[in-house]
């Protein structure tokens, strides 16, 4: 339970950490709150070479609105976004789905950067990023890219940053007006990963719907959102019934597995038990 | 792999050492400092026996290396309170049977001391919210939540006194 040895490395530049990672092929990691990270060294399930702590980099502790987007740094804890009353207002999926993360000491460490690059396939926040569009705007030492969140998350642990680069910041375009929103999870004690969790946004065109999107996290080897079933959705009336026949074919098309929390049949029943309760509070919330 | 050498603050006290990067901050508490007051569950984030305050906020010590926290200031239980003279909390704790066993109290008075400080009048469930990722395996959680109550309540009474 102690990790193996390892050099470290704290930068007090973004351009020192990306040249420290370049050229290491996969054998450097970036240690942001460490609350995945750490685990998995004392496991000894990482052993990296070199640690390069990021905590005294200036200016990546943000999370602001600009151009339209609320865009998140790389050392934004969780403790400030589940606390701000702008991620309330800016994308209130994410404060919703944020009564449901971890812990206060582990919040008060853990970054939502680090989250989603850690991809863990029971964890809500790759959930939200996919079920809002958020946009991943990687780094390297020779230049800067931007993958979004359907395209991010590729299986268990496993993103599309490559090695050298770093997740510098989240994109996430404003909720739009009128837009109703829920989330729902179970676990089995409040605060950890979820068996099954469930994003949901709505929105309403004179009673019908214009608009919906629909996330899980827990159904399969990454986050997943079943864009074909959402579509759906569009320009129906969303009655209990109709969510529940949307809910159902969620559940219908995902592939879950089964492990010591349940079995697939029961990850498969959560999935339409719990987007469906996503999408009727969704619904309920739209303006 | 070379020793870093880090300065830090303990307990109010000045402190320096040469410690390897892989050490974690639980472990040059309890061994490098003599501090063994800080406890040692899991090694993995998940029973929190291990917090300790690093400038104010509540931190898994078993998640963090000793070398992340050059320059920090650090409080263990050690620094709450002493025998001849204990912290309203740890009083509280004593008062209420807040502890059976003793080995997640540590870890339960810090992070009710990182709560108190900032809503010094919790409602039970603010309570409960900030102990819930804290393991009690003798189950003892309801008189850990009546201890931390009692204890806001001796706080707010001496900030009251004191105003």
């Amino acid at each position: 339970m102690k990790p193996a040895a390892f050099a470290y490395e704290r930068p007090e530049s973004l351009d020192a950490v990306l040249k420290l990672l370049s050229g290491r092929r996969g054998r450097a990691k970036i240690i942001a709150g460490g609350q995945s990270l750490v685990p998995m060294m004392n496991f000894r399930v990482l052993q990296p070479e070199l640690l390069v702590d990021i905590n005294r980099v200036p200016d990546l502790d943000y999370h602001r609105v600009e151009a339209g987007e609320l865009r998140i740094g790389a050392l934004c804890r969780h403790t400030t976004l589940r606390d701000s009353a702008l991620v309330r207002q800016a994308c209130p999926l994410m404060h919703e789905a944020y009564q449901w993360v971890a812990h206060g000491p582990v919040r008060n460490r853990g970054t939502l950067c680090g989250n989603l690059c850690h991809a863990d396939p029971a964890s809500e926040m790759p959930a939200v990023a996919l079920a809002v569009d958020a946009t991943m705007l990687l780094r390297n030492s020779t230049g800067e890219r931007t993958v979004p969140a359907d395209q991010f998350f590729r299986g268990v642990y496993e993103t599309a940053a490559r090695e050298d680069e770093m997740l510098v910041e989240v994109r996430v375009p404003l909720a739009p007006k009128g837009q109703g929103w829920g989330f729902h999870e179970l676990s089995v004690r409040k605060g950890d990963f979820a068996i099954v969790a469930a994003a949901a946004t709505l929105r309403l065109d004179g009673g019908k719907v214009s608009e919906a999107a629909i996330a899980l996290a827990g159904c399969g080897s990454h986050a997943l959102r079943p864009s074909q079933v959402e579509q759906t959705l569009i320009g129906r009336t969303p009655d209990d019934s109709v969510l529940a026949e949307v809910a159902a074919a969620c559940a219908a098309a995902i592939n879950p597995a089964s492990d010591i929390h349940g079995t697939a049949e029961y990850r498969r029943d959560l999935a339409r038990a719990l987007v469906a309760r996503a999408l009727r509070d969704a619904r309920g919330r739209c303006g | 792999m070379d020793e870093v050498e880090i300065r830090l603050t303990v307990n109010k006290k000045e402190r320096r050492a040469r410690v390897m990067p892989r050490l974690l901050l639980s472990d040059f508490l309890r061994h490098h400092l003599g501090l063994p007051g800080t406890h040692v569950g899991c090694e993995h984030g998940v029973c929190g026996a291990c917090n300790v305050l690093v400038d104010g906020v509540a931190w898994r010590s078993c998640l963090t290396f000793a070398v992340q926290v050059d320059g920090c200031e650090i409080t263990t239980v050690e620094g709450l309170g002493s025998i001849k003279k204990l912290h309203p909390l740890q009083e509280a704790f004593w008062e209420e049977h807040g502890l059976q066993c003793g080995f997640c109290t540590p870890g339960m008075l810090m992070v009710a001391c990182e709560l108190l400080a900032k809503n010094p009048n919790p409602t039970e469930d603010d309570v409960r919210e900030a102990i819930s990722g804290q393991l009690c395996r003798c189950t003892g959680y309801q008189n850990i939540v009546k201890s931390i109550m009692s204890a806001a309540q001796k706080l707010r009474a001496a900030s009251e006194k004191a105003a």
